[in-house]
């Protein structure tokens, strides 16, 4: 987790002119901003606007096509040593949880610590119950992932996260796959991690979050940054007219 | 002895008398060889499998790249010609091959091991694939976003899952190579059918003989399907498990 205690003024991230092709299709046109410590970035926008592979272009589990991510002003290459090194300390929670099906609650925590980081297996215990225990799953170490309801297993992927003591978490659509009465819990722990000062960018459907616990959300479109701001600017003084769109459907619905 | 048998199951137990021996060295050495083979050709077959899946776009360097072609081809020609002939021509071509080329008398029970372990070899990579290709995709990138490189990922994750289920096929093909080390009598490998030779030619009653061998091959495999159905059982895991720090302590939940 980040340990500056004030809001720095280096960016850890930095998006420059990012494209995306998948064969004739361009998804991310031309993409730049910039992700500093304590940002808590939201994504919004339609289906297909770009935004979770936005996400995946920035931890390279899809490899842009053109532009750089840099992070502390260091370009990503796209060979392994390079990308493994900045995944270790970039973090990503999926839409479909990804937990490792052969693995019990606490194996899936200590995977990272003990096959990435190479620690020991006491500490690699100590730590994972003690983010267990913050997103309070700390009594379900013993059961295997398909044993647990949608919310459980989000709470045990953003705890196999944190285990790593990321710089930055990556948030794609964490809610979106959960029954109704599911997101509540899992938007409580990030909440937490907001509060807590944790840098994170979460892309999501979620228009209440976004609009009340970010600190800076940002409006796509087509493969655009549409408009950027704070909540406050894109919420309730959106410049742009397909942002205005787009909201509209929010604030009746 | 009351005189010469008379009748089937005189006769079977007249043989049985003569060659339990016999037939329980046979045994043995069809159990070791089948058991030895198939292990190793498992081994054999998860890295074949794994070299099949990989696209060796990892490799750092153009001068791994090109190696990693060429083993990719290698791996490709062997798969072929093993999985395209039968055991008891690559028998014969691998031990009297390695005889006449090297002039090393490879001992029968080493040959035999060879052979089974890349015949298994072959068919299991083909097995290892398809079960590598089966995990979800989400698996894979959950280990990709911790930054963990291909290897730890194979071993601790994509294979542990892989194993469990392609397992049944193990199980099979072990039950298969059972069955299959007879044709190693043409290397004379003296296993149960190389001694039911033996002991059926002697008092010339192939039905009786090799009614018995049949007996034994159909406990062994029915024994080993049973077996291994226990082992498959116990792999699934509990369907429950135990809440840490509930009220009621080790209460189990079920999901």
């Amino acid at each position: 987790m980040s340990d500056t205690g004030t809001t720095g003024t280096r960016p850890i991230i930095r998006v420059q002119n990012l494209k995306k092709r998948f064969g004739d299709h361009l998804v991310l046109k031309n993409i730049s901003f910039d992700l500093y410590p304590r940002d808590a970035v939201t994504i919004i926008g339609s289906s297909g606007s770009g935004k979770s592979t936005l996400l995946r272009c920035i931890n390279h589990l899809e490899t842009p096509t053109a532009g750089a991510v840099l992070y502390h002003n260091e370009e990503i290459k796209p060979d392994i040593h390079s990308v493994n090194a900045f995944r270790s300390h970039v973090g990503m929670v999926f839409q479909s949880f990804n937990l490792f099906d052969n693995m019990t609650v606490l194996e899936n925590c200590m995977a990272g610590v003990l096959y990435v980081q190479h620690k020991s297996r006491e500490y690699a215990k100590e730590i994972s119950l003690k983010y267990l225990q913050k997103v309070g799953m700390d009594p379900y170490i013993n059961a295997k992932p398909r044993q647990l309801s949608g919310g459980m297993k989000q709470r045990v992927a953003i705890a196999r996260a944190l285990v790593m003591e990321p710089e930055v978490l990556l948030f794609d659509e964490p809610t979106s796959a959960l029954d109704p009465e599911m997101v509540g819990e899992v938007l409580d722990v990030m909440k937490q991690l907001v509060s807590d000062g944790l840098t994170m960018i979460v892309v999501t459907h979620e228009m209440a979050f976004a609009r009340d616990v970010s600190t800076r959300t940002i409006f796509m479109d087509d493969g655009y940054i549409a408009e950027e701001g704070t909540p406050d600017q894109i919420f309730n003084h959106p410049q742009n007219k397909r942002t205005q769109d787009f909201l509209s459907r929010f604030r009746n619905g | 002895m009351s005189g010469t048998p008379n009748n089937f199951f005189s006769w079977i137990i007249f043989l049985l008398q003569q060659y339990h021996g016999l037939y329980f060295s046979g045994l043995i050495t069809t159990l070791e060889t089948s058991l030895l083979g198939t292990v190793l050709g498992c081994v054999l077959g998860f890295a074949v499998g794994v070299v099949q899946c990989s696209s060796g776009e990892d490799e750092t360097t153009p001068a791994k790249k090109t190696l990693f072609s060429l083993l990719r081809g290698i791996v490709k020609v062997y798969v072929t010609v093993f999985r395209g002939t039968p055991m008891i021509v690559q028998a014969m071509v691998i031990f009297y091959g390695i005889s006449e080329a090297f002039g090393v008398n490879m001992p029968a029970f080493q040959a035999a091991i060879l052979i089974i372990t890349l015949n298994t070899g072959a068919y299991m990579s083909e097995t290892v694939r398809g079960g590598i290709q089966s995990i979800d995709k989400g698996q894979t990138e959950g280990a990709l976003a911790l930054g963990m490189n291909r290897f730890p990922m194979m071993m601790h994750i994509i294979l542990p899952q892989t194993m469990r289920v392609i397992f049944p096929q193990i199980g099979n093909t072990f039950v298969g190579n059972i069955k299959d080390t007879s044709v190693l009598n043409v290397i004379s490998v003296t296993e149960l059918f190389y001694i039911t030779n033996v002991a059926a030619g002697t008092y010339f009653r192939m039905f009786e003989a090799y009614t018995i061998t049949a007996m034994i091959y159909l406990t062994l495999t029915l024994a080993f399907n049973l077996l291994f159905r226990i082992i498959e059982v116990t792999m699934a895991g509990r369907e429950s498990y135990t809440v840490v720090g509930s009220v009621e302590p080790g209460v189990e939940v079920t999901a």
